[in-house]
């Protein structure tokens, strides 16, 4: 070390004195004080869409300023209870213990198993998904498949996507023998795209857009529903979620008007654009 | 020494600028303890090394907060990217430098800059979509403890060329002319004179190098699978340190999120480990 303790002490002293203020200052008393300013936080799933979204809103209001971060349904959920966000993004269905908020759906997504283009493989049955994530199946032969072993693509923790997949298919995170642990959509695309023998779970509205610009990827059928758009919005599809914003209080202003908004059909363009499933009226 | 008043200026703000560096140092550790020890407390350092894995999202009761195979998938693909890089870096500097003709030199350095100064995750792209799919035709499913080691590789590469490359370029004349006059050849130069005189200096490359492996995040998150596992061969997925702070951080609440600060934390630890090594080497045993 260069710097002689004696000049370190002090100054480090007063600095590590001052660190749980700068730190509560950051966390707590930073609530949204301005009349002009939302702040949305949350799913990453559902930001790029409020973000476009938001832009419209700007434009029909001038002088108002929408910040939207993304980090998750967890931090969306947690953020709209302390008070750090006027809306939070969820992208699934409140829970039972999430009662002190409310969620206005604002779309719809759905989660598809995706498998390379080139596996002959079109179908597999729901018994059988969890046979190969569980690795009870470990071989695209046992399903049909040329003999290959099979590569088991799963989400990080803490993900509404692996959420939203292990309930549906009522298995424990703990059980899944993953061969690739993946953070976002698109690299579970590219992922499965550069393996003829993955198999993965990502959102519909990614991989359908990706399917359709030549990445050889293909959606897999769930109990005999075609993993697509127009299943999800006729709600016949099984791993559908609902893409919320939730709030803590009854909102008022400016975040009442821009959930109103975000509802109405004048959005569903910006919606499909992104490739999820505007709601019916 | 003169005694302007500008000197005491200068003397002031230089002492200022080193007692900033230090602090930020300093400010860093106690943050990382800071938000680590909510964990450290519910947890206990016990359970960081003895649960059956590393499933923190349940809470402090439920999870699981193993953090060995993490450490062993660091470690290993650090030592095998800096075993490959070492020899093939200095190798190359050496080429470089004793061998190569005036102008190929100039090209070469400009190129080993250029490999610098590539971002982490255009390394990351290129292992996933090339060098992962040539893998998993090979040995399934491809992301790999020998893909992390391979793209860390390439990346520690031109830190130990480039750093070898001013280690000789800081050897005294005195010690070429000196082999010169006693008529020794090129290669004998080389391995008798250069490289024992620049010692210090290769050993400084290798160890930046290896911090530099031991830091990387993007490109190893890309390709290397990220199981948590101990691996028991090259072509098992494996998640490093930084890549489970980068998984999971922004998705991360309470306990998990403090469980990643203690990963932060032995992180640090890690890093301090190395250039105490590096320390006690260079003054015990290595005089350049």
């Amino acid at each position: 070390m260069i710097v002689r303790p004696r000049f370190v002490c002090l100054p480090a002293l007063f600095v590590l004195g001052l660190l749980p203020s700068f730190l509560s200052g950051c966390t707590s008393d930073d609530s949204p004080e301005n009349d002009n300013q939302i702040v949305v936080t949350g799913s990453s799933t559902i930001a790029p869409l409020v973000a476009e979204i938001a832009k419209d809103f700007e434009a029909l209001h001038p002088g108002v300023r929408i910040d939207v971060q993304s980090g998750g349904s967890s931090r969306g959920v947690a953020d709209a209870r302390r008070g750090l966000a006027d809306i939070g993004m969820v992208s699934r269905d409140l829970k039972i213990e999430e009662g002190d908020l409310t969620a206005f759906t604002i779309a719809r997504d759905g989660v598809g198993v995706i498998v390379h283009r080139d596996n002959p493989v079109d179908s597999l049955s729901d018994d059988q998904i969890v046979a190969i994530y569980t690795n009870r199946i470990n071989n695209w032969n046992e399903v049909g498949g040329p003999d290959a072993p099979i590569t088991v693509v799963n989400k990080a923790e803490g993900r509404s996507t692996l959420e939203l997949f292990v309930e549906h298919f009522q298995l424990d995170n703990k059980q899944i023998q993953a061969d690739t642990v993946i953070g976002d959509n698109e690299q579970g695309i590219k992922t499965v795209a550069g393996n003829p023998n993955a198999i993965g779970y990502v959102s519909i509205g990614t991989a359908e857009y990706d399917a359709t610009h030549d990445i050889p990827i293909k959606l897999l059928p769930l109990s005999g529903v075609a993993a697509s758009i127009e299943n999800v919005r006729s709600g016949t599809f099984p791993l559908s979620r609902p893409l919320n914003l939730v709030v803590k209080i009854k909102p008022t202003g400016l975040a009442a008007e821009f959930i109103e908004f975000a509802r109405s059909r004048e959005v569903h363009p910006i919606i499909l654009e992104q490739y999820f499933v505007p709601l019916s009226q | 020494m003169s005694h302007f008043p500008s000197d005491t200026v200068l003397l002031w703000l230089v002492r200022g600028c080193g007692l900033l560096t230090g602090t930020i140092t300093v400010v860093i550790v106690g943050f990382l303890l800071t938000e680590s020890l909510p964990a450290l407390q519910e947890v206990g350092i016990q359970r960081f090394v003895s649960d059956p894995s590393w499933h923190p999202s349940a809470g402090s009761a439920e999870g699981e907060f193993n953090l060995v195979p993490m450490i062993v998938a660091t470690s290993l693909a650090t030592a095998g990217a800096v075993l490959l890089a070492t020899p093939l870096g200095i190798g190359s500097a050496i080429f470089a430098h004793f061998y190569a003709p005036n102008r190929l030199r100039k090209i070469y350095g400009k190129m080993i800059e250029l490999l610098a100064g590539i971002p982490s995750v255009v390394y990351g792209l290129w292992g996933l979509v090339v060098l992962v799919p040539i893998i998993a035709r090979w040995h399934p499913p491809g992301t790999s403890l020998l893909s992390a080691i391979i793209v860390l590789t390439i990346m520690i590469l031109p830190t130990i060329a480039l750093l070898a490359g001013a280690s000789f370029d800081n050897l005294s004349s005195e010690h070429l002319r000196a082999s010169a006059a006693l008529g020794l050849s090129r290669g004998r130069t080389v391995f008798s004179v250069v490289l024992p005189a620049s010692r210090s200096g290769l050993f400084t490359a290798v160890l930046l190098g290896t911090g530099r492996a031991v830091g990387e995040t993007m490109a190893v998150l890309m390709v290397a699978g990220n199981v948590v596992q101990t691996p028991t061969s090259l072509f098992q997925p494996v998640r490093t340190i930084t890549a489970n702070i980068a998984l999971e951080m922004a998705y991360a609440m309470d306990g998990h999120r403090s469980a990643l600060f203690v990963c932060g934390l032995l992180l640090m630890a890690m890093i301090v480990l190395l250039v105490g090594t590096a320390e006690w080497v260079s003054k015990g045993r290595i005089h350049g």
